[in-house]
């Protein structure tokens, strides 16, 4: 792990001194996230988003634990314990409105992570497994909001809760008693509210391990670069701490400004007025939407309205949009392409930014009414969000001539590399 | 001089069944089959819990809903339309070729004999789980006379039967029976 010329940890105090025999724990910190981690001396802003995204699990985590003091989970009071959290707990309208915004930043962050990746091909060897545990942790957080969403138990929690696990009853045979399981009754109700609780409170935890996986499995490569050029030299690196503890410091305070902005001044902005409505199992909103993280794949698993071959409506839309997600944990195979980063591909880079628009389209599509003309469009970017990864990737990185590489990171940042002559000139 | 030396000296290696080899394997099932066996009430204490079993069946006074009426009622916590269809309805859906239909069921598959007119199904939308319009007074019933759901625009016909929309099935008609000529249990 690391790099020969890794800065060691040297402990000064005695007590540090006799902590480092006992539980080496700063160690840990100091080569994970401290002086003794060498990063690329060349990382860009688009690196800050793996600091940001841990920023957004611990800020979630504290502020759920607060709410979890304060919140009852049974369909009797859950509606009325949300409110009483608004009203009379004190700070407690700042701390739901911290956790509710907090997951909609925590996936504004996690998204540019994603497609820091794919841009840069931060999935490649020898880093697939730290992209197979990101997308892991992309599918725990979507359960984890999706339950977390059902909590205030309003109109659109219930619906919410009544659609998703509708899903699994498109499945053949099993499908109602497997939708039964889910909810403990025959549509939601106290038993799945209780259950929901549970995972959602369990969940992030569950993340955290996770995450330290993918922080694990990135300290063996080392962190990737904007050019994609691997490390060579202890001239194409610099200690984590502190320059990148600074840098990322600098991006945390712009995001805050941009958080703090939707906590206080828009907390409503990106739900919906319809959860303030306590559930009713006899009526039904007008226009039942998830939250907007998830409207792309919303608007998948709506743009199947007929059969396919054997397969029922209903049940197609639903593989699609699992499969939407799935298909990342292939794509370090996918894309064959020796060179990693998109700025040495020019015909990668130009799919890139059409796959970008066509998620934006599918996020749009998924969040208006299912009506036309958004069907047929979400059916075209469905076609098209699939072919990218299945078809196109694999023919580009075929047939593509990238661009000249620099020699090193060196290289890159300085214009010469003294590594870079065979022969010391004489 | 241990008990190891002892048997692999019996043995050539990599030959033969020593008991070891048959406590390690008898070992193994053992906790595995036990492990296996200890999910099960992890499992199962998911499933619909018995009080919400028992709350399963109700029962519903149909005298008072005249022909053209429907009532919403509660079956498992979820809305049940119990409709008294017209001459007219009944005609409508028993004129329909049912070999047309998406899913191919006629009104006297989803009625009782001699209670064509009860037509009593689940208000649950079979696309997404929306509860459709069409049984409270004055409420849209679509363009072929049944019921209308919002959320994506499913009608059904007078027997309840997907004709036009993204649902895939006719509106489930739940079991029940009628106790007398007014009382219907459902469940």
């Amino acid at each position: 792990m690391s790099f020969p010329w890794a800065n060691e940890y040297k402990p000064g105090h005695p007590l540090m001194q006799w902590l480092d025999e006992k539980l080496p724990l700063p160690r840990f910190v100091y080569n994970a996230v401290g002086a003794g981690y060498p990063v690329p001396r060349n990382l860009n802003y688009a690196w800050n988003f793996g600091v940001l995204a841990g920023f957004c699990l611990a800020l979630q985590i504290v502020t759920g634990v607060i709410l979890a003091m304060h919140y009852a989970a049974n369909q009797g009071v859950a509606f009325d314990s949300v409110e009483h959290i608004m009203r009379d707990v004190n700070w407690g309208w700042m701390m739901r409105y911290a956790h509710a915004n907090g997951a909609s930043a925590f996936f504004v962050v996690v998204y540019i992570h994603i497609f820091r990746g794919f841009f840069y091909g931060s999935y490649k060897a020898p880093r697939e497994m730290i992209w197979l545990l990101g997308v892991v942790i992309f599918l725990l957080m979507m359960a984890t909001a999706f339950m977390g969403y059902v909590l205030p138990w309003g109109q659109m929690s219930f619906w919410g809760a009544k659609v998703i696990t509708g899903l699994f009853g498109a499945i053949p045979l099993v499908g109602e008693p497997i939708q039964q399981w889910l909810l403990g009754g025959f549509a939601p109700d106290n038993a799945a509210l209780n259950r929901f609780f549970s995972l959602h409170f369990l969940l992030p935890f569950v993340i955290v391990g996770v995450v330290i996986l993918h922080i694990w499995a990135l300290h063996i490569p080392g962190s990737s670069n904007p050019t994609g050029v691997e490390v060579k030299t202890e001239s194409d690196t610099v200690p984590f701490h502190p320059y990148y503890t600074a840098k990322d410091g600098f991006g945390l305070g712009v995001f805050l400004i941009g958080y703090c902005a939707m906590l206080f001044f828009f907390p409503n902005a990106l739900g919906h007025p319809d959860n303030y409505i306590p559930a009713n199992p006899m009526s039904t909103p007008a226009h039942i939407v998830p939250e907007w993280y998830f409207w792309p794949f919303y608007a998948i698993l709506r743009a199947f309205t007929s059969n396919f071959f054997i397969i029922p409506a209903k049940l197609m839309g639903v593989l699609a949009m699992f499969s939407a997600i799935l298909v990342w944990f292939f794509l370090p195979w996918l894309d064959r392409s020796p060179v990693r980063s998109g700025h040495f591909r020019p015909t990668f880079r130009k799919f890139f930014w059409v796959l970008f628009i066509d998620v934006v389209i599918l996020g749009y599509c998924g969040g208006a009414p299912a009506a036309e003309p958004y069907v047929m469009i979400s059916q075209i970017a469905s076609i098209y969000y699939f072919a990218h990864f299945l078809i196109i990737l694999p023919i580009v990185s075929a047939i593509e001539r990238p661009d000249p590489l620099p020699f090193s990171i060196t290289e890159a940042v300085l214009g010469k590399d003294e590594a870079a002559t065979l022969a010391p000139a004489a | 001089m241990s008990q190891d030396a002892g048997t692999e000296a019996v043995l050539p290696d990599g030959e033969g069944v020593r008991r070891r080899d048959f406590i390690n394997i008898a070992a193994v099932s053992a906790a595995g089959v036990g492990g296996v066996v200890t999910l099960l009430p992890l499992i199962s204490q998911m499933a619909p819990s018995a009080d919400v079993l028992a709350a399963s069946s109700t029962e519903i006074d149909v005298s008072a809903i005249q022909p053209g009426q429907a009532i919403k009622a509660v079956f498992r916590k979820q809305p049940v339309f119990v409709r008294n269809l017209t001459p007219a309805e009944v005609e409508a859906a028993e004129k329909v070729d049912v070999a047309s239909l998406r899913d191919p069921q006629s009104l006297k598959d989803r009625t009782k004999p001699g209670k064509e007119n009860w037509l009593i199904t689940m208000g649950v939308c079979t696309h997404l789980g929306c509860v459709p319009l069409g049984a409270g007074e004055g409420e849209v019933k679509g363009e072929f006379g049944g019921y209308f759901c919002p959320c994506h625009g499913s009608s059904y016909d007078t027997a309840a039967r997907i004709r036009k929309g993204p649902a895939p099935k006719n509106l489930e008609v739940p079991e029940y029976a009628f106790t007398s000529d007014t009382v219907v249990k459902i469940g």
